[in-house]
């Protein structure tokens, strides 16, 4: 059975929003990337707008941006993965329960702060009674999310899926993260993410929604051949065991691959692993990188793959993310990211 | 029997024992473990009842191995896990593709709170180790690390249906001979952010909870940790020990009515159950005892019970909620519930659904008030149902 990715729907850093793919670079300076939201009315009701906080409506736009190219109203299930879930909302109860000492709080902001807030918005909106489930793992919510939808399809208890990858960053998450040493130090321009001083990677968010389906038509993206997660590899051996296999599964070698989008964030001990890849297996391959379009996050996998929906469904490389890439033959997309080197993921899409 | 998958392992820790043996042992003599707040530093103590798990952090720790000063979501998980795994002794478990699949509802919160105190005094403080493990995910990297399990490895948060649908997860990743064991369950700490979070939506009883009954007036938060062993069939038949059950139905649906609370009609819990039945082909008088979500709350019993009387109606399986001694424990409740089951199928008993004086007048069936003994439990229905509209429910099948 093969699964095709019918429709996406994208808010990142970049104008993704409305289909467009990259047609035009957004520079952001400093150690943050932030989302650029549409105008929430033309696609959320007003009176919901207003109870929601931003990560929730990214979430809820990108899905209804998604089910709308779809042309499928309701799907049959409804898999989202978020790391952090609902940070926003989060704070602004914790800050209040600290301040007020745990009294004469309100509830608004604990019930939206809980993980499945997403995934549950999307079914309210819909009126949909399918399957729901919301992964919160790290580097591997989307992943975990992406695998169920497949599963699901592959059950044939669904015959389309809606998944979505959803994170956002807030100020006190990025100044908790920035403590923790994640970040650049100094001023960098994204579009010089990967030339710039070699410590710490840039802050990033994004929602991005699929549309999974088991029926090819004429508007698919691409074909979703397979998905595969690692956990913690001792060895750059055992990453490139894992990566092998992966492929073999597929029966393919990775001669076979055209194009490989890989999770460099910009820092040095990160990246290494890419670089010791890029001299072994992934040698004389076509390689890009996508972080410096959406700086780095849990979930960021899902604005990789709604990258290599579009560069195999429109056969061209924007120069934003590349300008050296060849674009001779863009048959084959490996997507290969890890998360801190704990969390490996490995998605391979093929041309309808 | 094809492809069925196997309950070989339980462990639970939760307010009315330590252990699954304790555990049983207070379900038998009906001994709940909602009181007073003795472990959780908020201003309700001695006005909000809940039910703690008897130890602290630091014995804890020595019971699991781990460091006294991470969250106790991941204590608790451990100890449970940890429990599930060696009573499923399975000797050649590293030749196996072995999973972990814990749920939880708020990840280390107990301790990000605490971070969050100094910090927001100042943004420079706050001790980082507090908040480094926050994330829902960072809890089950803690535990696997010490189980030693890695060929997968994920995360579930739907509120107070996430550990059945990790149970769920763990029974489809068998049946797709994706992995060949799973622990699956999971774990969650009490904290006063979703103490102070419950009671803002003003659906905990001040008192002990009265799941079920007429008068009752909300729930009380509790905290703990479950977990079940899943193999697949011929894991099972490679095993020297009787096995607890088969895992026979599962089902999701979404209520897509309100946010924090059940549509009056109980339509996503109803499309649950169904959906269960059906994945086990199984009919409604087939199921001998439903361990009902059954938390306590106005809006809650009533969703379920009248789902329950649309699905069931004139032959009503026995039924309790063991939230009457363990609270309502969240992210574990499925988990510590889906123990409880297999429990009910192996010792033939069922459990009573305490402090129920009133029966509610507009269900026609009344839960179990006592212990019953030597009771035929062949299949057993639990149900989960969170916040969000997810519902999911599990069906345990003797063999």
């Amino acid at each position: 059975m093969k699964i095709y990715i019918r429709a996406t729907g994208n808010i990142s850093p970049q104008k993704t929003f409305g289909h467009q793919f990259l047609t035009e670079s957004l520079e952001h300076t400093g150690d943050r990337l932030t989302c650029v939201e549409p105008d929430y009315k033309d696609i959320i009701d007003v009176k919901l707008i207003r109870r929601m906080s931003r990560i929730i409506k990214m979430g809820v736009a990108s899905a209804m941006e998604c089910l709308q190219e779809s042309g499928i109203a309701v799907p049959d299930a409804i898999t989202t993965g978020t790391a952090y879930g609902c940070l926003e909302d989060t704070a602004v109860f914790l800050t209040k329960m600290v301040e007020q000492n745990e009294e004469l709080l309100t509830p608004t902001a604990f019930i939206q702060s809980t993980h499945n807030t997403i995934g549950a918005q999307i079914a309210l909106m819909l009126q949909c009674h399918n399957y729901n489930n919301t992964f919160v793992h790290r580097g591997f919510s989307f992943e975990s999310a992406l695998l169920d939808g497949m599963m699901l399809l592959s059950e044939k208890e669904a015959n389309n899926v809606l998944v979505g990858g959803v994170d956002e960053i807030t100020n006190v998450s990025h100044s908790i993260l920035k403590r923790m040493g994640l970040y650049k130090r100094e001023n960098v321009s994204n579009l010089d993410l990967f030339i710039a001083k070699p410590k710490g990677t840039i802050a990033g968010e994004g929602a991005a929604f699929f549309l999974l389906t088991n029926e090819s038509s004429a508007n698919d993206y691409a074909v979703l051949d397979g998905i595969h997660t690692f956990y913690k590899p001792v060895t750059i051996a055992e990453t490139e065991q894992q990566i092998l296999s992966f492929l073999s599964a597929q029966l393919i070698s990775i001669n076979d691959v055209d194009l490989i989008i890989a999770g460099r964030n910009g820092d040095l001990k990160n990246d290494k692993i890419y670089d010791q890849l890029q001299a072994s297996i992934f040698n004389n391959d076509n390689i890009v990188n996508y972080k410096h379009l959406c700086g780095e996050y849990p979930t960021s996998t899902a604005f990789a793959l709604w990258m290599a929906s579009n560069i195999i469904k429109t056969a061209t490389i924007p120069t934003i993310i590349s300008k050296r890439a060849s674009k001779n033959k863009l048959k084959k997309v490996l997507i290969y990211n890890h998360y801190q080197n704990i969390n490996h993921s490995l998605m391979l899409l093929s041309a309808c | 029997m094809k492809s069925a998958v196997f309950v070989v392992g339980v462990g639970a820790i939760s307010a009315i024992g330590n252990n699954v043996t304790e555990c049983l042992t207070a379900l038998e003599n009906e001994a709940a473990g909602i009181g007073d707040i003795h472990h959780l530093q908020t201003v309700h103590r001695n006005k909000l009842p809940v039910a703690e798990v008897k130890l602290t952090n630091e014995e804890l720790a020595l019971k699991a191995g781990l460091s006294s000063t991470i969250s106790r979501t991941a204590l608790l998980s451990m100890v449970a896990a940890k429990e599930a795994l060696d009573d499923a002794a399975i000797e050649n478990i590293s030749s196996l593709r072995t999973g972990f699949i814990s749920a939880n509802s708020v990840g280390g919160m107990d301790k990000s709170e605490d971070f969050f105190a100094e910090f927001l005094a100042d943004n420079t403080k706050g001790k980082l180790r507090n908040v480094i493990n926050h994330e829902c995910g960072a809890v089950t990297e803690l535990v696997a690390d010490k189980l030693g399990i890695k060929n997968y490895i994920t995360t579930i948060s739907t509120a107070c249906s996430s550990s059945a649908n990790a149970i769920f997860l763990a029974v489809r990743l068998i049946k797709q001979n994706m992995l060949d064991v799973v622990v699956a369950g999971g774990t969650d700490a009490l904290t006063k952010f979703t103490l102070n979070g419950f009671n803002t939506l003003m659906i905990l009883d001040q008192q002990l909870c009265k799941p079920f009954d007429e008068n009752r007036k909300g729930l009380n938060l509790g905290e703990g940790a479950g977990y079940v062993v899943l193999v697949s069939e011929k894991v099972a038949a490679s095993l020297k020990k009787d096995v607890y059950c088969a895992l026979s139905g599962y089902a999701n649906a979404n209520d897509a009515y309100h946010q924090t609370a059940s549509s009056p009609d109980g339509t996503g819990s109803f499309l649950a159950m169904t959906g269960a039945l059906e994945k086990s082909g199984l009919q409604p008088s087939d199921i001998d005892y439903i361990n009902l979500h059954g938390t306590g709350t106005q809006n809650n019993d009533i969703a379920e019970g009248t789902a329950i009387k649309r699905l069931f109606a004139d032959h009503y399986p026995k039924m309790s909620s063991t939230k009457s001694f363990t609270g309502h424990t969240l992210g574990a409740c499925g988990g510590l519930e889906a123990v409880f089951s297999a429990l009910a199928i192996k010792h033939s008993i069922i459990y009573p659904n305490l402090r129920l004086e009133t029966p509610m007048v507009d269900l026609p069936f009344v839960p179990e008030r006592k212990l019953l003994k030597n009771v035929p439990v062949k299949n057993v229905m639990s149900n989960s149902f969170g916040f969000g509209g997810n519902c999911s429910s599990l069906i345990f099948s003797k063999l």
